[in-house]
């Protein structure tokens, strides 16, 4: 009995601790009374530039004020150029307990971190503290007040009702315009662009010369109309026509039949070359610059890189081409209702076992939305404060104002670009969030991507290329793992597999536990009735 | 007693198995699903005839090609939001060469394909701002004979309509004189652009994380270089928007 006894406590400590590997979860983070800023922090804060040093620069000089207020609180910044390697780093980290402090993120990769327990700190109580919140009594700088907040962009922080995140920086997007070309091929730009318009332009400018070059730009390259984001593309071309994309709870409603129309109206563009792609084709901006391209469609945070005059370029000097640039709205089917996405970065904060820590990382987060952070950040690019505390400042709407006036910190095109923002905040609009709906925009986008690239390379769109299409890219991107869900985001079941061999262990082992049970209670039995 | 305490046992030991079961979602992201790799073996369609690297460069862009080639270098191996694992080749035969963007490979895949190996490879060809690349190509490794590049001094050709001729090659450049280097986050740990000039026109060449990360001497050799630096360069004849060399070894003069 003894042996036996030993076995299985043996077995169930060692059970116990292979339960425990890898899940490392901090307890809720709850406030403490108050700050000890006797204590040295070190924390690290993960941040995304669009490859422009102005911003790094920015980031840097950002730490080196806040560590003169907080002497105790060191920041340790690591930069990133793009969104998806955040994610994908973060996601790492997850698993081991060694993720960031403060974080610049999507709201779409959040929800996919708060799949772990208590991974990302809600900040609702951390606002509304009256000595540490935004605008708290004891927080040693000029912290904007929650309702100084821009709403819209505050609420988009928001995963099942609790805020995981604050706006950092928002931007939409813009069509940026050869209105040279446009008037050349005998079009007059509208107030608003339609997609209507811009098919009809498009199509025109492909006309070639009989040497081959296009009679518009007398060039061998003309892709008319290109599209960066072509994830944005389609949320925003359902939502303007206000076709079904998906539900708050993760329901997944764009395979239907708008989304079909849409598709069918872009292969003919895609097969007259009117009309390309980022990955397909390249940036939207080198085009543009070089006369090849007459619809630019990206980011306001792209400003900065569009237009013959830009201060940023990626193509040789000799190749960019003089013409006149108009920044416009994305273009829409009803230019009675505009609809365009809202986005830009956010910030987050991880949770640690040190509330201290956190404390740390939430008034350092707070500083990122200060004036002096705020105005030089958006001045990079396209960009808008998310405060209408610095958007209001004599300084910001004196920037404003000076647009035009040389062809860097007051670019036209850029500074255009975030009044376009400014001006529209109210047409903006954002995608639910829950944890897989990261995948679906990824899926919305790549249905454009596939269609376009079938149409180039001449195969048959007819019959039942797109169920097909539609069948592919639900099981590509594992929507169909998507769980709705009742409590204000889906989630996204385990992928069923193999078992790993540690868990193969575990049920031998359980089922070894059981068998001596049984084997020990037998054995009991037999020896009472001999006795 | 003792029964209770067994039984007690027990029922901690099935509860510890249900804590094993918590951490399965993120796996998601990172599992290799070479899906477009087992489509190549599902499909086997009719076999694809081999171009020689002159029809290569007379067919269209976007159109089916298929090459025999070797590996000389390779990049990245990642996997993206739809779990395929997937990286990028360098890759290069006795008549040019070609660069496998994004090719769908397992972990145990890229592995096996080291630099030599000869492999076929179907695809699409592509370009992107001027860089003449295969993409959503699918590929098997042809056991046998193995080819190593040598590096082809294009010097003369720099400035010239000749020098796309040799794109994506292994080449070298020679005498070049460093005018700055900049770090793309302007730290090092990112990529390193570095601009040359020569007979009074200036290059912009790269130093690829992917390819040459931080850890490689190329990476260190180049973060030491300065302006006024006169040096020999040997590396893949990528192009963005023009020459774009990723560079893999420099020889200070």
């Amino acid at each position: 009995m003894k042996i036996i006894s030993l076995l299985l406590v043996l077995l169930t400590v060692l059970t116990m601790l292979t339960g425990c590997h890898g899940i490392k979860t901090a307890p809720a983070f709850e406030i403490p009374e108050s700050f000890d800023e006797s204590k040295n922090y070190e924390i690290t804060f993960w941040a995304k530039n669009d490859t422009n040093m102005t911003q790094v620069d920015i980031y840097h000089k950002t730490i080196e004020d806040f560590e003169a207020i907080y002497p105790n609180i060191k920041v340790n910044l690591r930069l990133y150029t793009n969104y998806g390697d955040i994610y994908n780093d973060v996601i790492t980290n997850l698993a081991t307990d060694t993720t960031p402090n403060v974080c610049i993120t999507y709201p779409d990769h959040i929800a996919t971190y708060l799949a772990g327990e208590n991974t990302v700190v809600p900040l609702e109580e951390l606002m509304k503290n009256a000595d540490y919140g935004l605008g708290g009594k004891k927080v040693k700088f000029d912290s904007p007040k929650t309702e100084e907040i821009v709403p819209q962009f505050l609420n988009e922080g928001k995963i099942g009702g609790i805020q995981y995140a604050l706006p950092y920086m928002r931007s939409t997007e813009a069509c940026y315009v050869n209105k040279t070309y446009v008037e050349k091929l005998g079009f007059e730009l509208p107030e608003t662009l339609t997609w209507d318009f811009i098919w009809e332009v498009s199509e025109a400018a492909t006309e070639k010369n009989k040497d081959g070059s296009f009679k518009v730009n007398g060039q061998k390259v003309m892709i008319p109309c290109i599209y960066k984001s072509t994830d944005n593309m389609m949320i925003q071309m359902l939502r303007q026509l206000d076709a079904p994309y998906s539900g708050e709870k993760g329901e997944i409603e764009f395979f239907n039949d708008t989304t079909k129309e849409l598709l069918c109206e872009i292969a003919v563009h895609a097969e007259s070359r009117a009309f390309s792609t980022f990955k397909i084709s390249s940036y939207p901006a080198n085009f543009l610059n070089a006369g090849q391209c007459i619809f630019a469609i990206d980011s306001t945070a792209g400003a900065t890189w569009m237009g013959s005059d830009a201060p940023l370029v990626d193509i040789p000097e000799e190749s960019v081409a003089d013409f006149e640039t108009e920044v416009m709205t994305v273009p829409q089917f009803d230019v009675n209702d505009p609809k365009m996405i809202s986005q830009g970065p956010s910030v987050c904060i991880f949770n640690k076992e040190d509330r201290g820590e956190v404390m740390a990382s939430w008034l350092f987060t707070q500083f990122l939305l200060t004036d002096r952070v705020q105005i030089d950040y958006s001045c990079t690019e396209g960009y808008l404060p998310v405060t209408t505390k610095a958007q209001n400042t004599k300084e910001y709407k004196d920037y404003l104002s000076r647009a035009g006036e040389d062809n860097d910190m007051y670019y036209r095109v850029k500074i255009e670009a975030a009044k376009l923002l400014m001006d529209n905040i109210d047409n903006t609009f954002v995608t639910p969030v829950f944890n897989g709906s990261a995948s679906l925009r990824s899926a919305a986008g790549e249905l454009i991507e596939e269609v376009t690239k079938a149409k180039r390379r001449k195969q048959n769109t007819d019959g039942a290329f797109y169920e097909e299409l539609y069948s592919e890219i639900n099981s590509r991107y594992h929507l169909d793992q998507i769980e709705v869900s009742n409590n204000g985001g889906a989630a996204v079941k385990a992928s069923m597999g193999s078992l790993p061999a540690g868990s193969l262990a575990l049920i031998i082992a359980l089922c070894s536990v059981w068998l001596c049970i049984l084997a020990y209670i037998l054995f009991s039995r037999i020896k009472k009735k001999r006795k | 007693m003792k029964k209770l305490l067994v039984l007690a046992l027990a029922l901690v030991l099935a509860l510890s198995m249900v804590a094993c079961a918590t951490d399965a979602e993120p796996e998601e992201k990172v599992t290799d699903a070479p899906k477009a790799t087992e489509a190549t073996e599902d499909e086997e369609p009719e076999e694809a005839v081999v171009m020689s690297y002159e029809e290569f460069v007379a067919a269209e862009i976007d159109s089916e090609v298929t090459v025999e080639t070797y590996i000389q270098a390779k990049q990245g191996h990642w996997t993206d939001d739809q779990g395929v694992s997937k990286a990028t080749f360098y890759t290069q035969n006795e008549e040019g060469a070609y660069f496998l963007y994004d090719m769908p490979c397992s972990a145990e895949e890229y592995e096996a394909l080291t630099e030599g190996t000869k492999i076929k490879v179907t695809g699409y060809k592509a370009e992107w701002s001027g860089e003449v690349e295969i993409i959503d190509a699918k590929f098997e490794i042809i056991e046998g004979d193995q080819f190593y590049a040598a590096a082809t001094d294009v010097t003369e050709y720099l400035g010239t309509d000749e020098l796309i001729n040799h794109m994506n090659k292994l080449v070298t450049f020679t005498d070049m004189t460093v005018e700055s280097i900049e770090y793309k986050n302007g730290e090092p740990g990112d990529d390193i652009y570095v601009n040359f000039t020569k007979d009074d026109a200036a290059y912009s060449f790269c130093v690829e994380m992917y390819l040459t990360g931080p850890d490689s001497e190329v990476y260190t050799a180049v973060g030491e270089l300065a302006a006024g630096d006169v040096v020999d360069v040997e590396g893949f004849l990528y192009w963005y928007e023009g020459p774009n060399t990723h560079i893999t070894a420099v020889t200070v003069k």
